[in-house]
């Protein structure tokens, strides 16, 4: 049995109804996968006792689960109205050009996807910019090149 | 600021370490609670008046006791947190939970004996790290605390990204594993829940505001505030502001106040020019507009509310048909897709809004903007498209003359000046086929 099987097993006894593993088992899939992978899926379906077609159903739904390979670091820009105001198109602009890629894309070298996102909850600190999912707050365009080395370093 | 009610201490004590918060009083209010039987509980904080900050603004005590007593309805009872917190301007909750976790838990615990659930989920929003983790390190410290704990269950459960899903009925369907479409309604979650079972679904700040009320009663919480809005609040504040930030306010406070004394005013000391006053999906105020109290009396004469909480303030160099772009553009990324005037209406929204912008846009597609926010509003299942409707057409309504400006110049009198010039949404990186482009 998969390291991933067993844990989802877990997952799904600690809920009063299995089908609530669905999301946690989803996440950590794409966790182990890199993203849910056509494997990711099914390994993911056999785990829960579901299909493939039902995880992926579920899946691209969630804006945070990637059908589709990503860089091995995720960069996102909140380009919503109270971080617009403080300038985060300034900020993600001046990290496609530090990373030589457009919003959207990943680099050649799989090491960084950018991607603008929506308000990340965190407005009054704008602005924000989650990396791998750790907010850096009150982000201005100068810091962009610091975050772009910490990543390339692989702090 | 004096009376502080959730962020009571937080400021001078780290109240995310357990033996802080019990130094403080924290969980004498869940064993008082204990002592008092459910529907004491349930009186206690009708008494308060306490009005859910999740947005709908419902009174809490009377959603308590909409659920069934167990011999009208044998399934079990559950307690669903809604901690998805994605409202555009709203960061309050992130803030509650990273800094006074316990009493948020104490909260839950209190609310899970007046509901008689032996199960909380609290719903936490995917990219909620910090809070989730803070959240982690509190219930390990209640590890073994069987006095607090008394047999409840909370668990953790991490949203995926959706915005639709702090819709309550969404977010029962994600709790469950499945796409995050919103459920007709009635049935209701007291009724028809998780797993179809009697559920209540509160926001975190709610919950947070539970263990004080208990403590000092609900009859003196309710001293503070304002009619219909008792208590204290919560708010956001982002945007041109010298100071953004959380601050909890009483009720009734006057918007000016928030921003220009707790924010300390607009950055470089430009001119206000509207102030977006409960998240993205409330009606805009404008610079004219603000020497009103944050209520809900107060706001709902000038047809707005506080909404989540989240208070945007704009100066005078932003465009309205730019706020309006960026705003339609949120919603129809969020948007589910399960009903048709939701899902086309606010890509429609966004294509007019666009013309507009490139001055491409002749005069009647001015009301044609109007006529397609119109014909979502009240067709749809759940407020999403229908919040947004509402939102940008008060931008045309307040600001008319500035759209007819797009129209009469051929394009944007703001252009690169404002703010909100050209901002990359996520919905563009979307490439959807054409299913419907508006007529022109
Ligand atoms: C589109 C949409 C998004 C919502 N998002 C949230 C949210 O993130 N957090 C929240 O507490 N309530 C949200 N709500 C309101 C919930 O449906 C529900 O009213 C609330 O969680 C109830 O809690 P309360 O009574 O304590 O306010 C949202 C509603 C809609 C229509
Ligand atoms: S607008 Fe950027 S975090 Fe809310």
């Amino acid at each position: 049995m998969s390291e991933l099987y067993t844990e989802v097993q877990r997952l799904k006894d600690s809920y009063p109804d299995w089908h609530s593993a669905m999301l946690p088992a989803l996440r950590l899939a794409h966790e182990k996968h890199g993203y849910l992978s056509p494997d990711a899926l099914r390994e993911c379906a056999d785990a829960l006792g579901t299909t493939p077609a039902v995880c992926e159903a579920v899946a691209s739904f969630y804006d945070m689960l990637h059908l589709k390979p990503i860089g091995r670091h995720m960069v996102e820009v909140c380009t919503n109205v109270s971080c617009a105001l403080v300038g985060a198109q300034q900020v993600l602009e001046r990290f496609e050009q530090e990373l030589d890629i457009s919003a959207g894309e990943t680099t050649p070298d799989g090491e960084v996807t950018l991607r603008p996102i929506e308000c990340l909850g965190g407005c009054g600190w704008a602005t924000i910019v989650s990396v791998d999912h750790h907010y850096r707050t009150h982000v201005k365009p100068e810091d962009v090149s610091r975050i772009v080395q910490e990543l390339r370093n692989g702090e | 600021m004096a009376n502080e009610v959730v962020f009571a201490d937080a400021y001078e004590r780290d109240l995310t370490k357990l033996a802080e918060y019990e130094a403080t009083g924290g969980y004498a209010a869940l064993a008082k609670a204990r002592t008092m039987g459910p529907q004491a509980v349930i009186d206690e904080v009708s008494a308060s008046e306490l009005r859910g900050r999740g947005g709908a603004f419902f009174p809490t005590g009377r959603k308590w006791a909409f659920i069934p007593k167990p011999d009208q309805n044998p399934n079990p009872h559950y307690l669903v947190v809604n901690a998805d917190e994605s409202e555009p301007g709203s960061f309050k909750d992130n803030e509650i939970m990273a800094r006074v976790p316990h009493r948020f838990i104490e909260g839950c615990l209190i609310t899970a004996h007046a509901v008689e659930a032996k199960w909380v989920f609290v719903y936490i929003r995917g990219e909620y790290t910090r809070p989730y983790e803070v959240l982690v390190a509190a219930l390990e410290e209640l590890k073994g605390r069987e006095d607090i704990l008394d047999g409840v269950t909370i668990v953790l459960h991490r949203g995926a990204g959706a915005y639709i899903c702090g819709e309550e009925t969404a977010l029962l369907e994600s709790l469950e594993g499945k796409r995050g479409q919103p459920r007709t309604k009635p049935p209701f979650p007291a009724v028809e829940g998780l797993y179809r079972s009697p559920t209540v679904v509160n926001n975190v700040e709610t919950m947070a505001t539970i263990p004080p009320i208990i403590d000092i009663g609900g009859a003196e919480y309710a001293k503070l505030g304002v009619p219909d809005s008792r208590g204290t609040r919560v708010v956001s504040i982002s945007g041109h502001v010298k100071r953004p930030g959380n601050y909890e306010i009483e009720n009734g406070t006057s918007v000016r106040s928030l921003i220009y004394d707790l924010g300390g005013g607009i950055t470089e000391d430009r001119e206000l020019k509207a102030v977006i006053p409960g998240g993205s999906s409330t009606v805009i105020l404008r610079y004219d507009e603000i020497d009103v109290g944050y209520d809900f009396n107060s706001l709902l004469a000038l047809k707005t509310a506080m909404g989540s909480a989240g208070v945007v303030v704009l100066d005078d160099r932003c465009c309205m048909v730019q706020l309006g772009i960026r705003i339609s553009e949120f919603y129809e990324h969020e948007s589910c897709g399960k009903c048709t005037p939701c899902r086309e209406g606010t890509r429609w929204m966004t294509q007019i809004l666009r013309r507009l912008e490139a001055g491409d846009a002749e005069q009647h597609e001015l009301d044609l903007l109007l006529d397609v926010c119109d014909r979502i509003n009240g067709k749809c299942l759940c407020p999403l498209g229908e919040t947004a409707a509402i939102a940008v057409a008060s931008y045309v309504d307040k600001f008319r003359g500035e759209f007819q400006q797009h129209v009469d110049e051929g394009g944007c009198p703001f252009g690169e000046s404002s703010p909100l010039h050209n901002v990359l949404a996520p919905v563009a990186m979307h490439t959807h086929s054409p299913v419907a482009v508006v007529p022109a």
